[in-house]
């Protein structure tokens, strides 16, 4: 049986003894929030480096090289002795305290290690190719490629065009439709609405092949070798872009709380007023995250592009007329060629194309974060802003 | 005819002189939500140009009453209604008569305060006006006199620009306070306006209600029976007698009636503080 101890006089300062919470009295400026200090930095560090030094011993002497037991053995035995020493030192409250911060940062880090790794390789192989001669490789088109010339003839000018051509004419189909349903679907509590919230759920887990084929089959097929255009991959990529979105929207709008409508509705407003001056400026930046995010998703949409935009080595800029090229199709199509170079150039088009889908994820994060204000001038203060950590 | 309504510009017949003749009559109203019953047969005569005030223990039914006279208790999916509310002889239930004109007529502050986080402090008190599409020509001096009326005018003159959400909670409130006044509604509903204000707060809102009852037929739920008694003309007790039981009115009257010579044993209890 566990007996639970009162609280004693210490148990408040215990809790966070490295935080200064109460700034000196008749201090004009509040304390800063900073954490930890000095000794505590030291004690983190001895920690590592006996422990560090104790497993390098051991597996010196045990004639052991495994470089993963390795880590995981000094990161064990890190963990033992961070939590003796803070333990003997500070008690349970503070060792539990350090134990739960050095858990959760060494999971984000292996996390971010995984994601920094992908994106890390990419850019090792792609980067060169991208940034030879800059800006060549992001205006040039592939028509003077071939296996003799060499890697800096061709660019990615003209997936990229395409890619921007598709992704932003199914955002031009997708966005508005997609916050319109979603305000329906959060607001209307009518037999039509569930069904509809089914059919939004069951179109989130289309696999983007089907998509491809849907438009395909309906529209690339019936018209031959015209059938193939920005335009039809642009539809296939709605199919995607519209669920993706609804979804997330929806999210943004359920969160509203309800007195708002009714404040709106208790004014004498209509309730199309309602939701064009009350609910989606509320839910703007989340809605604007949702929309981007959903962009972000389908510019690296394979499958839907591969029998719709046809592919396309000279810059066809027409979305309703002839072939078209993108990203994602052309690092499929260099990717499959028996050369060297093409291989080495879709690691460039590959480059590419991460910095785009991550371009626009720090806009969307820099959007979702800020406050009111008119799109236009978000987005600039977004732009302006200093990220986090360098206020002084 | 005051300035707010040469500022507004409503036709004068509508507001002004004539707005003192909005009477509002609840006729044998009982509600539901879902299949619990919440009120058993209310009626209640709101007289113009009164001050009148709904008192009761908590959960007795107050708000969902007061919400039956603005047609937001249609609003919860699973509420019901039986009985007639009428505006001037006119039943807002009535299968003429329009919600969103119904709504602007009777205006509403709720027992939370919900500003607009979208909107300045300026564009909230305006946000009636927009949300009805009503043209208005001096917004400034507009903006002044709601918030001057609400008490709130001397901590946000230079902070206008700011969300609503920056203000304290007792600040909202009394912004959503100026909010209903600006779109000067013929009946106000206040739904225990002043739970989060200072005594100082407070009496500038008094004092508002006070002046505007002469324009203005006002319906407002206090738990404060001194409240009750400074500002109201007439006064209605609502009780419940079980959990699960819906509420109802013991006895409603001239304010100093039912607090110096009321009929009902149960409201002399209730008005003393000795129930329970
Ligand atoms: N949306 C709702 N759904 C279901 N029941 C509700 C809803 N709103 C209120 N009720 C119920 O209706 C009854 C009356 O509630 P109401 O809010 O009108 O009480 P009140 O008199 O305003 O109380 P208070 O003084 O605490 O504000 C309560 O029993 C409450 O549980
Ligand atoms: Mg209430």
């Amino acid at each position: 049986m566990t007996s639970i101890a009162p609280p004693g006089p210490d148990t408040l300062v215990a809790r966070r003894p490295e935080v200064e919470w109460s700034p000196a009295a008749g201090a004009e400026r509040p304390p800063s929030r900073r954490r930890g200090n000095r000794s505590a930095a030291i004690e983190l560090g001895s920690c590592a480096l006996a422990s560090l030094a104790f497993i390098w011993l051991l597996f010196t002497i045990a004639g052991l090289s495994a470089p993963f037991g390795f880590v995981v053995c000094w990161y064990l035995l890190f963990l033992v002795s961070y939590a003796v020493l803070s333990n003997s030192l500070h008690g349970r409250l503070v060792m539990k305290d350090r134990l739960a911060t050095i858990g959760v940062w060494s999971g984000s880090l292996v996390a971010g290690l995984a994601l920094a790794a992908v994106i890390g390789f990419v850019v090792f192989k792609g980067a060169p190719v991208a940034f030879a001669k800059f800006p060549h490789f992001w205006t040039t088109d592939m028509t003077r490629g071939g296996a003799a010339t060499p890697v800096t003839s061709v660019g990615a000018g003209a997936a990229i065009m395409g890619s921007v051509e598709q992704v932003g004419i199914a955002a031009l189909f997708s966005v508005p439709l997609a916050i319109l349903t979603a305000v329906y679907l959060v607001e209307s509590q009518s037999v039509l609405a569930k069904i509809v919230r089914n059919i939004v759920d069951a179109m989130t887990g289309t696999p983007s092949i089907i998509a491809g084929l849907f438009v395909y089959l309906i529209w690339v097929q019936p018209h031959g070798v015209n059938g193939k255009s920005g335009v039809a991959a642009a539809v296939a990529l709605t199919v995607l872009m519209l669920p993706l979105t609804t979804r997330a929207s929806m999210e943004v709008i359920k969160v509203i709380p309800g007195g708002l409508r009714e404040a709106a509705l208790g004014l004498g407003a209509p309730p199309w007023r309602v939701v064009l001056q009350v609910v989606v400026p509320t839910a703007r930046t989340g809605l604007i995250t949702a929309a981007i995010l959903g962009v972000a998703r389908t510019t690296g949409e394979t499958a839907e592009v591969l029998f719709t935009a046809g592919g396309n080595q000279r810059y066809n800029l027409n979305p309703v007329h002839g072939w078209q090229d993108d990203l994602p199709l052309r690092i499929y199509e260099l990717i499959g060629q028996p050369s060297l170079n093409a291989i080495r150039e879709a690691w460039g088009v590959a480059f590419v194309l991460v910095s785009v889908v991550l371009a626009f994820f720090v806009l969307s994060r820099s959007v979702g974060s800020s406050g009111r204000g008119t799109l236009i001038s978000r987005l600039l203060r977004a732009a302006r802003r200093p990220t986090i950590g360098d206020t002084p | 005819m005051t300035a707010l309504d040469q500022m507004v510009g409503f036709p004068q017949q509508q507001y002004g002189a004539n707005a003192g003749q909005a009477r509002l009559v609840a006729r044998n109203v009982s509600a539901w939500f879902g299949t619990k019953k919440v009120l058993e047969r209310i009626s209640l005569n709101m007289e113009p140009g009164q001050v009148s005030a709904l008192i009761g223990p908590s959960g007795c039914g107050k708000s969902t009453f007061l919400r039956i006279l603005n047609r937001l208790h249609e609003l919860v999916p699973v509420a019901a209604l039986s009985g007639s509310v009428e505006l001037d002889g006119e039943n807002i239930y009535g299968p003429t008569a329009s919600v969103t004109r119904t709504r602007l007529k009777i205006g509403m502050v709720f027992q939370k305060p919900n500003p607009f986080p979208s909107m300045s402090i300026a564009q909230n008190v305006l946000a009636g006006l927009r949300l009805s599409g009503t043209k208005v020509h001096n917004r400034d001096a507009l903006v002044q006199e709601c918030l001057e009326r609400a008490g709130l005018w001397k901590e946000t003159r230079n902070r206008l620009n700011e969300s609503g959400y920056s203000l304290s909670g007792g600040q909202q409130q009394r912004l959503c306070i100026a909010r209903a006044l600006a779109v000067r509604p013929r009946v106000l509903l206040l739904d225990e306006p002043c739970s989060a204000l200072d005594p100082i707060s407070t009496g500038v809102i008094e004092e508002t209600i006070r002046e505007l009852c002469r324009d203005v037929t006002i319906v407002i739920v206090t738990h404060n029976m001194q409240q009750a008694q400074r500002i109201s003309d007439t006064c209605a007790l609502f009780l419940i007698d079980d959990e699960g039981k819906p509420g109802y009115i013991v006895e409603s009257g001239p304010t100093d009636q039912m607090f110096s010579r009321p009929n009902d044993p149960r409201t002399a209890d209730y008005v003393n503080g000795r129930f329970g």
